[in-house]
C-alpha cells in the first residue's frame, strides 16, 4: 500500500497510466462497495496526458477519491441519493479546481449516507460500503466510501465532509487519517450542503504527511464562498516529530458511560505516550458537552430542511407524473428521498416552524454559544485537547440503523467540535480485536499545524497506522 | 410531541407528500428525537447570545462586475440537467 | 379633509428592480438579459444549483442606502440576509435570500398629491432581497396545461419598498408609484421603462374588514385599476351579506380583474432564519458618505424651480416629476425666459406628447428654443407655434423648415390695418354690438381678421389695431 511518495516516484519516471489502471483494476474487483461512480475514462485519459506532457503540481498522478456529495463537472454528483439521479454538475467545486491544478487524478465518487445524513453509510441510495477490516460491520458515515476506499488500498487519498463527525467518524472506523479543518479553512464552493453553518471538506489518507499534503492544496480562500478565510498556510512545513512542552487537555466529558474500555485504553496509552515524548496532560471540564448533541442536532436539521428546498424535479434529478405544481413537487420529493432525509426535513421543518422557532432553534444557537465558550476557556489553558472520536469501534450493518436515536448518539464525541468550528485529526491509535480505535486530537481555531505536529509526531512513534485489513 | 396533525403540516410545509403508513411508522421515531431535544430545556441561556455564525466575519462583498468567462452557464448547460425543458425554458406542471 | 366615504385602506409594497448594477445581487450574472433567449444570463449561483453559494454585491448595498436615504428611512447600522422558506415554481433553491429583522433601512416616509392635498405616505421598510425566475404560461395563468421557466431574472438585486396602508384610493395609490417612480429615477439605481422593473403586491381593505392581497401588478395604470376592481368586488361581497376574507388575488392585466388564488397555500410560515451561507454587514458609517453624494430629489428641485426661476408651483411640480422632463426644462430654461419656457414645455408640449403616448425623448431641445426665439422675436404665432410642435412630432423636420413650408411668419403692419378695416365694414352688427357695451363682439372681429390673415396675423396685435379703429 503507497503512500504518495512512493508514487511520486513511479509516476515521476513515466508509469501514471500504470498507477491508475492498478487501482481502477482494485476498485473494479472490489466487494467494499465504496463507490458510485467510476470515471474510468476521464482517469485514465488525465493520467495519459502526465505520462506525456509532465506536470509539475504537488499531486501530479496521485488518484483521488471524491465524496458524491461535491460538484465534478461532467461526473455524475448524486449525494448517495435516488432524487439526484442522472444530475451531471456543469461546474466544478473549488477543491476540484485545486486538484486539478496540482495534477491530481479524479478516480471516482465515492458512497456516502443519503446527503451527508448518518453514522454508518447504510442510508445511501446505493446501498451500505463495507469496512474492509470486517465486511460484516460499517465503515462509519456520512463519508463512509472515501475512508473505506483509503482504507482497503483503492486510492490513496480521499475528500470527504464533516458535518457533525462524517470524516473523523469513519477514519475512527477505518483506521486511517481524517481531518476536519476550522470553519473556514476549505471553501464550500460546490459542497452540497447539508448543514451549513458546521460542515467543512474534509481529507483522508493512510498516514498524517498523506493527508497534510492533501490538505494544503485543497485549503485557502476562494471569493466565491463568503465564509472562507484568507489564511493560506503550509501545514506540511508544520510536520515535525516534537511535542515537547505540548500541554494537552483531556476533557473527562468525552470519556463518558457509552464508551467502550478498550476505546478508553487506547486513548489514555496514546496520551500517555505522547507525555513520554515530552507533553504534559491535565484534565479540563467542558460542562456543556452533554448538550452537544441536542443543539447539533437541531441546527443541523433546521439548516438542512430549508438546504434540501431546492430538490424539486424541476432544474435536475427525479421527475414523475406532473399533475398540479403542489402535488408534483411533493410527489417527486417523496419518491426522490430516503426515510432518514424526510425525518430529518420533517424535525428541521418543524423546529423553525412558528412557535417551535425560539424553543428549539433558537436555544440550540444559545447552547452552541456555551460550548463555543467551553472550548475557548478550556484553550486558554492548554494547546489542544485529546479525546476518542467514537465511543466504540465499528458496529454490525443493519445493527443501529432501526433506531435513530441511537445512531445520533453515536456522534457524542465528534459534533461538539462542528458546533465550535475548531479543527480536529482523528489518527489510529489502537485496536479493539481488529476493529481500529481512533482518537481525535482538537485544536484552536486556525491551528491546524499544532494538531498535525501533534498526530504526526505520535504516528513517527507508533505503528498503528501501518497496519492493513486482511486481505487489502 | 408531534400529532398527527402537525406532521401533515409539516409534510406540506416542506412538500413531502406522505403515506399513512410513512406518518404511522415515522412519528414514534419523530417524537423520540424530539423528546431527546428537549433535554435543552434544562440549560440556562438567560442573557446568551445565538451563535449564528461561528467565525466573527461581516463585510464579505464582491465588486459589481460581470463574471470572467467560464462562470457564467451557456443556456445548453443551463438546461442541460432538465428533466422537461421547452423552446429554451424550463418546464413546469401546471400552476392550478 | 378628505372623508374617505367607504374607509379604503391601501398599503403598497412595491418589488424595485437596481436593473442599473452591471450584475445581480449576489452573483456575477449580467443584467442586461432583457432581449436575450431566456435561461442564457444564468450560473450555478442564482440557478440554485446543489453546492452554489451566494455573495453580496457591494454596489446593491450602496444603492440600497441611497433609496433608503432618499426615502427619509432610518439606515441600520448591523443588517443581515435571511433566508424566507417557501415554494414555488419560479424559486430556484425554495427559499428566497431577503431581510427580515434589522432590514437595511425603516421608518421613512414619502410626501405625495393626495386627495385633499399634501399626503403624508409612511415607508415601513426598504430592504434588500433577490427576484425569483419568469414564469411564462400558455394562455391565461388558469388555463395553462404547463408553465415555462426563464431563470435570466433569478437573482437580480431588488428593493421591496413597504408602505404603510397610508394611502385611501386607487388615485393616492397611483399618485404614491408615480412619486416612487420619480424619486426611484433620479437616483439613477434604476431603468423603469425596462421589463419587470417595478412590481407591485396592493393589499386593499373597506370598511376595516379583512385586507386582500393582490399579486401580479406590473404598472402604474394596473395598480388602479387592479384597485378599483377589489373595491368593487369587496363592497358587492358586503352586499350580498358575505364577508370579505384574507386572501392572495393575482391581478389579471388583460382581463382587468383579480383571481382568487385561494389555496392551502395561505398556511404561510416562512421560518425566516438568518442566512448562514452569508456574514452580517457593518454598515455604520456608510450612510453619511453616501447622503454627501445624493443627487438633488424631486422635492428639493421642484422648491429650486420656484425659487430660481420664478415659476409656478404648479408648473415646478409638473417639470420635476419626471427627471428627463426636469433636465430639459432647464436646459432650455438658461437660454430663455423661464417663465415662458414652463408654459410651453409644461402645458403644450407635454399635453401634446401625452396625446400621442411619447416621452420627452421624442422632442429636441433646440428645436424648443427654436420656438420659443421665434416667439419672443414675434415672427411667429402662439397658434403657429403650436402646429410646429405638432408637426415636429408628428413629421419631423425642423422648425424653420416647417415655418417656410406652412408660411407660418406673422403678418404685419398695413396687411392687418387693412384687414381690420375690411372686418369693421364687413361685420356691421358686431361693431354696433361692441360699441352697445357687448365686449364679446369683438372676438367676432377679431375672428374675421384671423381669417382674412390665414391666421398669421398676431390676435393679440389685431385686437389692438381693432380696438384703434373702433374709437
Amino acid at each position: 500500500m503507497a503512500g504518495i511518495n512512493e508514487l511520486r516516484e513511479r509516476i515521476h519516471s513515466g508509469s501514471s497510466e500504470e498507477i491508475v489502471a492498478e487501482y481502477l483494476e482494485k476498485i473494479e474487483s472490489s466487494k467494499l462497495n465504496a463507490f458510485i461512480t467510476i470515471a474510468r475514462e476521464n482517469a485514465i485519459a488525465c493520467a495519459r496526458e502526465i505520462d506525456s506532457k509532465g506536470h509539475d503540481g504537488a499531486l501530479a498522478g496521485i488518484p483521488v477519491a471524491i465524496k458524491d456529495n461535491i460538484s465534478t463537472k461532467g461526473i455524475p454528483t448524486t449525494c448517495a441519493s435516488k432524487i439526484l439521479t442522472g444530475y451531471i454538475p456543469p461546474y466544478d467545486a473549488h477543491v476540484i479546481e485545486r486538484l486539478k491544478d496540482a495534477g491530481a487524478i479524479i478516480i471516482g465518487k465515492t458512497n456516502m449516507d443519503e446527503f451527508a445524513m448518518g453514522t454508518s453509510t447504510e442510508t445511501s441510495f446505493y446501498g451500505a460500503t463495507k469496512n474492509p477490516w470486517d465486511l460484516e460491520r460499517v465503515p462509519g458515515g456520512s463519508s463512509g466510501g472515501s475512508a473505506a476506499a483509503v482504507a482497503g488500498g483503492e486510492v490513496p487519498l480521499s475528500l470527504g465532509s464533516d458535518t457533525g463527525g462524517s470524516v473523523r467518524c469513519p477514519a475512527s472506523f477505518c483506521g486511517v487519517v481524517g481531518l476536519k479543518p476550522t470553519y473556514g479553512v476549505i471553501s464550500r464552493y460546490g459542497l452540497i450542503s447539508y448543514a451549513n453553518s458546521l460542515e467543512q471538506i474534509g481529507p483522508f489518507a493512510t498516514n498524517v504527511r498523506d493527508v497534510t499534503a492533501l490538505f494544503d492544496v485543497i485549503a485557502g480562500y476562494d471569493a466565491r464562498d463568503s465564509t472562507s478565510i484568507k489564511k493560506e498556510a503550509n501545514y506540511s512545513s508544520a510536520l515535525k516529530n516534537d511535542v515537547r512542552g505540548l500541554k494537552i487537555g483531556v476533557p473527562g466529558e468525552y470519556f463518558g458511560e457509552g464508551t467502550d474500555e478498550t476505546v478508553e485504553k487506547a486513548v489514555w496509552d496514546a496520551i500517555h505516550t505522547l507525555e513520554d515524548l515530552g507533553a504534559s496532560w491535565k484534565e479540563v471540564t467542558m460542562p456543556h458537552t452533554k448538550y452537544a448533541l441536542a443543539a447539533y442536532y437541531i441546527i443541523a436539521m433546521s439548516e438542512a430542511s430549508s438546504n434540501l428546498a431546492r430538490f424539486d424535479g424541476m432544474r435536475y434529478g427525479l421527475r414523475t407524473e406532473d399533475s398540479d405544481w403542489h402535488t408534483t413537487f411533493s410527489q417527486v420529493r417523496a419518491a426522490g428521498f430516503g426515510d432518514e432525509v424526510k425525518r430529518r426535513i420533517l424535525l428541521g421543518t418543524y423546529a423553525l416552524s412558528a412557535g417551535y422557532h425560539d424553543k428549539y432553534y433558537l436555544k440550540a444557537l444559545k447552547v452552541r454559544t456555551l460550548i463555543k465558550r467551553d472550548f475557548e476557556r478550556a484553550f486558554s489553558d492548554v494547546d489542544v485537547l485529546i479525546t476518542p472520536t467514537m465511543p466504540y469501534p465499528a458496529f454490525k450493518l443493519g445493527e443501529k440503523i432501526g433506531d435513530p436515536l441511537s445512531l445520533y448518539l453515536a456522534d457524542v464525541d465528534t459534533v461538539p467540535i462542528n458546533l465550535a468550528g475548531v479543527p480536529s485529526v482523528s489518527v489510529p491509535c489502537g485496536f479493539s480485536g481488529r476493529l481500529p480505535i481512533g482518537m481525535q486530537i482538537i485544536g484552536k481555531h486556525f491551528d491546524e499545524a499544532t494538531i498535525l505536529r501533534t498526530a504526526y509526531t505520535f504516528e513517527e512513534n507508533t505503528d498503528f497506522h501501518t497496519q492493513r485489513p486482511e486481505g487489502f | 410531541m408531534i400529532a398527527k396533525k402537525d406532521l401533515e403540516h409539516m409534510a406540506w410545509l416542506s412538500r413531502l407528500e406522505l403515506s399513512e403508513d410513512d406518518k404511522e411508522k415515522y412519528t414514534p421515531k419523530l417524537n423520540s428525537v424530539l423528546d431527546y431535544f428537549g433535554e435543552l430545556d434544562r440549560v440556562d441561556t438567560e442573557g446568551v447570545e445565538p451563535t449564528y455564525h461561528v467565525l466573527a466575519l461581516s463585510n464579505v462583498f464582491r465588486e459589481d462586475e460581470v463574471n470572467m468567462p467560464g462562470s457564467s452557464l451557456t443556456q445548453d448547460e443551463a438546461l442541460s440537467n432538465a428533466p422537461k425543458k421547452q423552446d429554451g425554458f424550463f418546464k413546469a406542471p401546471r400552476m392550478m | 379633509m378628505y372623508e374617505n366615504p367607504d374607509g379604503v385602506k391601501i398599503g403598497l409594497e412595491v418589488h424595485v428592480q437596481l436593473n442599473k448594477l452591471k450584475t445581480k445581487v449576489f452573483c456575477g450574472c449580467a443584467t442586461d438579459y432583457h432581449n436575450d433567449p431566456p435561461n442564457s444570463h444564468v450560473c450555478p449561483v442564482c440557478l440554485g444549483l446543489p453546492g452554489a453559494l451566494p455573495v453580496i454585491n457591494k454596489k446593491a448595498v450602496e444603492a440600497a442606502i441611497k433609496v433608503g436615504l432618499a426615502l427619509n428611512c432610518k439606515i441600520e447600522e448591523h443588517t443581515q440576509f435571511y433566508r424566507k422558506n417557501y415554494y414555488y415554481p419560479d424559486l430556484p433553491k425554495g427559499f428566497q435570500i431577503t431581510q427580515y429583522d434589522f432590514p437595511i433601512s425603516s421608518w421613512g416616509y414619502v410626501m405625495i398629491e393626495g386627495e385633499d392635498g399634501e399626503h403624508r405616505v409612511g415607508i415601513t421598510r426598504a430592504h434588500m432581497e433577490e427576484d425569483p425566475g419568469r414564469l411564462v404560461h400558455e394562455g391565461t395563468i388558469d388555463k395553462s396545461k404547463y408553465t415555462l421557466i426563464d431563470y435570466n431574472r433569478s437573482g437580480m438585486a431588488l428593493l421591496e419598498v413597504v408602505s404603510e396602508p397610508d394611502l385611501r384610493s386607487p388615485k393616492e395609490a397611483r399618485r404614491y408609484l408615480d412619486k416612487l417612480r420619480n424619486i426611484l429615477e433620479y437616483l439613477d439605481v434604476f431603468d423603469g421603462n425596462l421589463e419587470g422593473a417595478l412590481r407591485v403586491d396592493a393589499n386593499i381593505s373597506i370598511m376595516g374588514g379583512q385586507r386582500a392581497e393582490i399579486k401580479n401588478i406590473s404598472s402604474h395604470k394596473g395598480a388602479e385599476r387592479a384597485l378599483l376592481y377589489e373595491i368593487v368586488r369587496q363592497k358587492n361581497v358586503l352586499r350580498r351579506g358575505g364577508v370579505v376574507v384574507l386572501e392572495t388575488r393575482h391581478f389579471d392585466e388583460a382581463r382587468e380583474i383579480t383571481l382568487s388564488m385561494r389555496s392551502k397555500e395561505e398556511a404561510h410560515d416562512y421560518r425566516y432564519f438568518p442566512e448562514p451561507d452569508l456574514v452580517p454587514l457593518k454598515i455604520s458609517g456608510w450612510a453619511p458618505a453616501i447622503k454627501e453624494t445624493l443627487p438633488e430629489l424631486p422635492d428639493a428641485r421642484r422648491m429650486r424651480f420656484v425659487e430660481q426661476y420664478g415659476i409656478t408651483d404648479d408648473h415646478a411640480k409638473a417639470l420635476t416629476s419626471e427627471l428627463k422632463l426636469a433636465i430639459f426644462y432647464e436646459d432650455v430654461a438658461k437660454k430663455v425666459d423661464p417663465k415662458t419656457a414652463a408654459v410651453w414645455i409644461c402645458d403644450v408640449l407635454k399635453g401634446e406628447l401625452n396625446y400621442r403616448d411619447l416621452t420627452i425623448d421624442a422632442f429636441k431641445r433646440e428645436h424648443m428654443l427654436s420656438v420659443l426665439e421665434l416667439l419672443s422675436g414675434k415672427k411667429i404665432t402662439e397658434d403657429g407655434a403650436v402646429d410646429i410642435i405638432r408637426t415636429l412630432l408628428d413629421k419631423g423636420g425642423s422648425p424653420e423648415e416647417i415655418v417656410k413650408e406652412k408660411g407660418l411668419v406673422i403678418v404685419e403692419g398695413d396687411i392687418v390695418s387693412t384687414a381690420a378695416e375690411e372686418a369693421i365694414k364687413e361685420n356691421p352688427q358686431a361693431v354696433a354690438d361692441y360699441k352697445a357695451g357687448k365686449e364679446k363682439a369683438l372676438n367676432s372681429l377679431v375672428g374675421a381678421v384671423m381669417k382674412k390673415t390665414k391666421g398669421r396675423a398676431d390676435a393679440r396685435a389685431a385686437r389692438e389695431v381693432l380696438l384703434g379703429k373702433l374709437g
